[in-house]
């Protein structure tokens, strides 16, 4: 390992040098799915008889490219660990309950990642409102107007009982006032941000 | 290299994201209504088998059958 070091070193020093301040790298909606071809005519030299390696990029649909004027719809991908909720939904909009407060995604946001925290996520389309309380995950926001938000956990709010919210609340609202470590204090608050996420989700 | 970013409270108490992740999808699943409440724990249950190595042979494996916790 400590042999390739001075190589590695070497090499990232003299990138970082040649390189302008920023390496101008292409969103990955953006490249194309495009084969190396002195790869493929090495590889045939090598092996005639087999076919060369699919890479990931193959397998995949290539994805929408970003248009020069704003698109109408906002492509929704909504997923779970368990399900896909919504696969290449055409929306109006949708709010996300991001770290930074509600943000709006309209088509042609701009770029962004968001962190989810506990609240509301919900889907417009055309009069129609899909909410759903998301427990935490990301939204990934791209420039061709595709939305994917992931969730480890997303029900519909009917789901939800609001007696457990309310036990839930004053239980850890108790824990944070008599939690010593740091340790118990950080998971009593995080009981205390869910629960009072769920109570105004449901009153709100 | 020293961030500028605030640090998450849960980051500050030594747990990381996926962690804190996970218990905030516990406690969202404890407050569902029924059948949705019994279908989510049982979908997160989880059955395995550990067992650490010593001298290439297999120890004594440790089993694990239950629902998440909190």
């Amino acid at each position: 390992m400590f042999r390739q070091a001075s190589r590695l070193l070497s090499r990232s020093v003299s990138a970082a040098a040649s390189s302008r301040s920023t390496t101008n790298r292409a969103f990955s909606t953006e490249v194309p799915s495009t084969i190396d071809s002195t790869f493929v005519e090495s590889w045939k030299k090598v092996a005639p008889n087999m076919d060369p390696p699919q890479t990931p990029s193959s397998f995949m649909k290539p994805r929408p490219s970003t248009a020069s004027s704003i698109p109408t719809k906002l492509t929704v991908n909504f997923v779970l660990p368990y399900a896909s909720e919504l696969s290449g939904k055409e929306v109006d909009m949708v709010i996300i309950p991001a770290t930074t407060g509600q943000m709006g995604v309209l088509p042609g946001h701009v770029p962004t990642i968001a962190e989810l925290k506990p609240g509301i996520m919900s889907v417009h389309e055309g009069t129609d409102i899909k909410k759903y309380f998301v427990s935490s995950g990301f939204a990934f926001l791209h420039a061709n107007s595709v939305a994917d938000i992931i969730a480890v956990e997303a029900v519909p709010l009917e789901n939800i009982d609001a007696s457990q919210v309310q036990k839930g609340l004053a239980e850890f609202t108790q824990k944070l006032a008599s939690a010593t470590t740091d340790l118990e204090k950080a998971e009593a608050q995080i009981g205390v941000e869910v629960h009072s996420a769920m109570n105004a989700a449901l009153s709100g | 290299m020293a961030s500028n970013a605030a640090v998450p409270f849960w980051r500050a108490a030594g747990m990381t994201y996926i962690t804190y992740s996970n218990i905030c999808a516990n406690l969202v699943r404890k407050c569902l209504k029924e059948p949705f409440k019994a279908e989510s724990i049982n979908r997160e249950k989880v059955h395995f088998s550990l067992s650490k190595w010593a001298d290439g042979k297999p120890q004594k494996p440790v089993l694990r059958s239950d629902a998440p916790e909190v």
